[in-house]
């Protein structure tokens, strides 16, 4: 982010008192929140948090499904945000801006209709139902319906991150690595990687982030049985229609947590890619006089 | 491309449904290696989880018929979980548009202590499971909680009613209001601004006359940013709204208990209705962010 000089227009008394709107806006709806999570969690003491989160063996269980479901789903988003991002940043074809605005609708549908909409096809009574009876496969209330439904709440994340790096940086270098005859994945693994590590990574960040935290898609999906398809969300939800709200607290405290862990990360990584952007239109600046428009225009 | 003609094959035939993917390929594309795989990749995904999903949820909620989809969908109480819904999410993305100014504003102006702690806690909701506030959300505002023991002696009730829903759902859609104006006040014309003041503008006249409509667009995408979001809202909404049907049922909640009594067809047309109002807002949004583009070159 660019930061611009600080006003002298302002008056001071109005200027303290946005600040102090500011400041209200975020306080009241942001930390306050934050804050009475770990107040709650830990109001009977650390002994009680610990027992909360481990001597309940259907929370341990969540636990270990969060963290199973969660790499699957990041993995799969990573693997089609470089692929997808190669071929929205690097290739001109028809089609190409519709294809973009698909990657946009799972941030705009509802996760409870992508759930029914999974249900609806792979459900006892859906589209693939029968099948999938044949086979004495689940994916609806087992772990490959967690997955997918995760999967399709996080696929934007890293795509998104990855397509304006990718289109910053342009295509000259891997050009001149495949004019010099790199293979295409020495290209990818050398040039592009490297390039556009950072980003990547903030991608990955946020979809673990969201993967870890998914509820209503994986709500609908999961049939919400205890020690076998409750992860930790589904499990604070469980604990509190059980009226068992430390324990709930609990939970929701490990995953405040890990919301904190993310933010922090997030905020390196993009000092990093504030940084390499930074040498990028300082690199930009250096070589204008070479002739590189004409090589984008041989790609765009 | 034998792949990509397969993902073809494999969905069925709705509008949306055309295959997104490339079909013919350039003669300059040889020149990066690469378009094949990645292109089969890349449809294979959103043909398999986004269009293949969503194309089955409107061909079920088809095969009823038109008066078969609205016996199901126009049901007094899904009519009471719309108007719930709809009149939430737009209170709720108004007051973060309006809130979201003011922080953006704070943010890209102002230069104080703290500033850059302030920026990072935006992205909170972002990260924080919908889940969680939703909980902590519903034990801040119950009698005996941090703003409950205020609030309910008021007769503000914010737990299980109404008023809490529209709270999670600006908490939920804050961060998209502020972070779609913040880069544009961050990039606005001081000059303007301050060539107004010396024509004798005075400070209202400039917020109002110069800077308003040059951040309007931006606002209204926040606007629309956050009531796309408010209206898919499930995960908070569930912990603090209660679900009483008639009064504080949301859309989204009345799509899961439906589906939890195997009423297939009224969950199926509820979420057609949703994802209809989703993709226009999408569009809509799509544009604006082009317009966006546009004015910033």
């Amino acid at each position: 982010m660019i930061h611009t000089r600080p006003s002298t227009d302002h008056s001071k008394p109005l200027t303290a008192l946005l600040v102090a709107g500011a400041f209200g806006v975020v306080g009241l709806l942001i930390v306050v929140p934050l804050v009475n999570v770990f107040y709650e969690a830990f109001a009977r003491g650390p002994g009680a948090w610990w027992e909360a989160l481990v001597h309940d063996p259907d929370t341990r269980h969540a636990i270990w499904l969060s963290l199973t479901v969660a790499p699957v789903a990041v993995a799969i988003n990573t693997l089609f945000g470089i692929a997808a991002a190669w071929l929205v940043a690097r290739f001109r074809f028809p089609g190409r801006s519709l294809l973009i605005s698909f990657f946009d609708v799972p941030f705009s549908v509802s996760p409870v209709v992508a759930g029914l909409a999974l249900v609806l096809i792979f459900g006892r009574q859906g589209l693939l139902g029968p099948t999938l009876a044949w086979l004495d496969w689940k994916i609806i209330f087992a772990w490959p319906g967690l997955v997918l439904a995760t999967t399709f709440v996080t696929l934007p994340l890293v795509v998104r991150e990855l397509i304006p790096v990718m289109e910053a940086i342009g295509p000259e270098e891997e050009l001149a690595a495949v004019s010099l005859g790199a293979s295409g994945w020495q290209v990818f693994w050398r040039v592009t990687l490297p390039n556009i590590r950072w980003a990547l990574l903030h991608g990955i960040v946020l979809a673990n982030a969201r993967a870890m935290g998914e509820f209503g898609a994986v709500y609908v999906v999961s049939g919400h049985i205890a020690g076998a398809t409750d992860t930790m969300p589904l499990r604070v939800e469980k604990l509190f229609q059980e009226y068992r709200q430390p324990a709930s607290m609990a939970v929701a405290s490990v995953l405040a947590g890990l919301a904190l862990v993310t933010l922090v990360a997030k905020f390196v990584i993009e000092r990093r890619l504030e940084a390499e952007s930074r040498d990028l239109a300082a690199n930009r600046s250096q070589t204008d006089s070479l002739d590189h428009t004409k090589v984008e225009g041989a790609v765009a | 491309m034998i792949a990509l003609a397969d993902a073809s094959a494999f969905a069925p035939g709705p509008p949306r449904a055309a295959t997104p993917g490339p079909r013919t390929r350039r003669r300059h594309a040889a020149v990066l290696p690469g378009f094949g795989t990645t292109a089969a990749i890349t449809s294979l995904v959103v043909l398999a989880l986004i269009v293949f999903p969503l194309a089955v949820l409107v061909l079920r909620a088809a095969s009823l018929g038109p008066a078969g989809f609205l016996a199901a969908a126009w049901t007094p109480r899904a009519r009471a979980a719309y108007a719930v819904s709809l009149s939430a999410s737009v209170i709720a993305a108004a007051m973060s548009s309006i809130l979201g100014l003011l922080v953006a504003w704070v943010l890209a102006r102002v230069s104080f202590p703290g500033r850059r702690i302030l920026d990072a806690l935006v992205d909170v909701p972002l990260a924080l499971p919908t889940a969680v506030a939703g909980l902590v959300y519903s034990a801040l505002y119950v009698k005996k909680g941090w703003l409950g023991q205020w609030l309910v002696p008021l007769g503000i009730q914010a737990a299980y009613s109404y008023l809490g829903i529209v709270l999670v759902l600006v908490f939920v859609s804050l961060p998209f209001a502020i972070r779609v104006v913040q880069p544009v006040i961050e990039s606005l014309d001081r000059d303007t601004e301050e060539a107004a003041r010396i024509l004798g503008a005075s400070r209202s006249q400039t917020f109002w006359r110069v800077v308003l409509p040059a951040i309007l667009p931006a606002v209204v995408t926040g606007f629309a940013l956050s009531l796309a979001r408010a209206l898919g809202e499930y995960g908070s909404v569930v912990f603090i709204s209660g679900n009483m049907p008639f009064k504080t049922e949301i859309a989204p909640v009345l799509i899961v208990a439906r589906l939890e009594e195997f009423a297939y067809a009224e969950a199926t047309t509820v979420a057609v209705l949703l994802l209809a109002m989703s993709l226009a807002l999408l569009v809509i949004v799509n544009t604006l962010q082009q317009r966006l583009a546009r004015n910033a070159q």
